[in-house]
């Protein structure tokens, strides 16, 4: 039993599982995975809300935290259970991580935050419904008829994604992985300019600093000041 | 029904264990830590040689009010000791312990990918409470620790990949599975940075700068009173129960021993987390709390490194002998 499937066991009883039903894909009797496929989706979606509009900085990474963990979730009742593991381990457990740490690194005061708000929000808006449309239309027309077996041997298991990735997806998946060893390599390159050219080029790199990072001005600035 | 039943029992099994397994060590932990000292630790509670003494902390921290400061984000301060026990209740579901179908909570396909996501999480649980608590060492020791997490999930990262690449496969038993006595010492580079590593993550001596009490106090739990605080307790000491478990299976074989094959492999398993659970005591009693810069720099000057070798001759023995 694949833990998707337990999954679907604890949140909805036992699956009914009926050759008939699986034939038909009638949206008018969905199976228990569906239903629990549709409310997981539902609270991604409104922690997602949540985390665009809260006032305070850090209840926002948190909720942060609950979109991605549920589109894990999702990713788990779907039988991509490699693809799910991964998402905890790289968003929830590290990218939120790095983002509380700069949040309290800075500034990260509890409760609302008066100037955490854009007067971009309704071009923010524009631009999140369109991409979100576009991306719906897309997939939905990819992956119309498409339906994933429940009961069949798990499609998204490690073997099956690693034979996909490395036989049909080398290339793809090298590029990534050059532009990223290129951010990298240019992330080191420009930690070690700023301290090792603090005196001289004190002036540029601090610039090169504040627009990747404006919390890091005031001590860049300090430093400066201090060399002179 | 059946089916539910098995789940059932299946989680019960694995809730008794981490509810037990946390004290057990804990205990350990006194008497060791006192006799290596030249004390006695407790002798008093239940009798003989004060074995119930956590059960009288217990009683006791359940006793005290539970208090939450004036200024700190009260539903996340309340939540967080729940995000950092609960991570490492999962964790345990996918240790298998014996050879059999019926010896795992749960056999996941992933499962290396799936402990190490989930023991990731466990640590927002601290940062949430350095943040919440409104205090200024809390923040330190919140910062401290999202610095150590950051530094040390990328070496525990490579030396399980390398063991995964071993096996070729990521599943757990199916590393077990494929496992023989020579990888002990094929692997041995990679057991040694995963378990360092671990510890750091878990915040024990000789890494337990987010929770230096000479210098922040208590680091994110200050703030913390009676059940909430000995929740924090408890998931750092079932912290350690997965984290010998872990190496356990990965690195030293699991179930694997040189005798007692057929129906005793639980036992070797139990044995190897003992004896991984003691040296985690021996390093608390032994070695000096290691300052924040030179911490950092152990994992990236020295761990990751190390790890990438270690993978490298992973790929190179692997290669070989095909």
């Amino acid at each position: 039993m694949t833990l998707a499937a337990t999954v679907g066991i604890l949140a909805t009883g036992p699956i009914p599982i009926t050759t008939a039903a699986a034939d038909t894909h009638g949206f008018l009797s969905p199976t228990g995975v569906e239903i629990a496929f549709l409310l997981v989706g539902l609270v991604t979606f409104g922690a997602a809300i949540v985390t665009v509009t809260t006032r305070q900085l850090v209840h926002a990474a948190l909720w942060l935290v609950v979109t991605l963990g549920g589109l894990a979730v999702e990713y788990l009742l779907l039988t991509a259970e490699f693809i799910a593991w991964v998402q905890v381990l790289i968003y929830v457990g590290s990218v939120v991580v790095l983002l509380l740490f700069g949040l309290m690194l800075t500034r990260a005061p509890i409760g609302r935050s008066p100037d955490a708000d854009s007067g971009n929000r309704w071009a923010a808006l524009t631009v999140a419904v369109a991409s979100a449309a576009a991306l719906v239309w897309v997939v939905v027309d990819a992956f119309r008829t498409t339906w994933i077996d429940l009961d069949g041997p798990a499609a998204g298991s490690t073997e099956a994604t690693g034979a996909s990735l490395f036989q049909n997806w080398v290339l793809p998946f090298e590029a990534l992985s050059v532009l990223l060893l290129a951010a990298l390599v240019g992330a080191i390159v420009l930690s070690r300019k700023a301290k090792a050219g603090a005196a001289t080029t004190a002036e540029s790199t601090s610039a090169a600093r504040s627009e990747k990072d404006p919390r890091t001005e005031k001590g860049s600035r300090s430093e400066k000041e201090g060399t002179r | 029904m059946n089916d539910v039943l098995d789940v059932t029992l299946r989680l019960l099994i694995v809730f008794v264990v981490f509810l037990t397994f946390p004290l057990i060590i804990g205990q350990t932990e006194h008497k060791v830590m006192a006799h290596m000292q030249g004390r006695l630790g407790p002798m008093y509670a239940g009798g003989f040689h004060g074995w119930a003494q956590l059960i009288a902390d217990g009683v006791k921290f359940a006793q005290k009010e539970d208090v939450v400061p004036a200024g700190a984000d009260r539903r996340i301060f309340q939540l967080a000791p729940a995000v950092a026990l609960l991570p490492y209740l999962l964790v345990l579901l996918a240790i298998p312990i014996g050879p059999d179908e019926g010896a795992v909570g749960q056999v996941i396909d992933a499962g290396v990918f799936f402990v190490l996501a989930v023991m990731g999480v466990g640590v927002l649980g601290s940062l949430m409470a350095g943040w919440a608590s409104a205090n200024k060492f809390s923040l330190l020791g919140g910062l401290r620790t999202a610095a150590q997490l950051l530094a040390y999930e990328l070496p525990m990262l490579l030396t399980a990949a390398s063991v995964a690449m071993a096996a070729g496969t990521v599943s757990i038993p199916g590393i077990l599975d494929a496992f023989e006595w020579w990888w002990l010492p094929w692997q041995i580079v990679g057991a040694i940075v995963f378990f360092v590593a671990g510890l750091a993550e878990l915040q024990r001596p000789p890494f337990d700068m987010p929770v230096a009490d000479s210098e922040i106090i208590f680091g994110a739990y200050t703030e913390y009173t009676g059940l909430r605080f000995a929740l924090f307790l408890l998931a750092e000491y079932a912290g350690i129960v997965v984290l010998c478990g872990l190496t356990t299976v990965l690195f030293l074989g699991g179930w694997h021993g040189p005798w007692g094959a057929d129906g005793l492999g639980w036992v070797w398993t139990l044995l190897k987390t003992a004896v991984l659970a003691f040296l985690v005591i021996w390093l608390r009693v032994t070695y000096p709390r290691l300052r924040e810069d030179q911490l950092q720099k152990l994992s990236w000057t020295l761990l990751v490194p190390l790890s990438l070798a270690q993978i490298a001759l992973t790929g190179i023995v692997k290669v070989v002998i095909q």
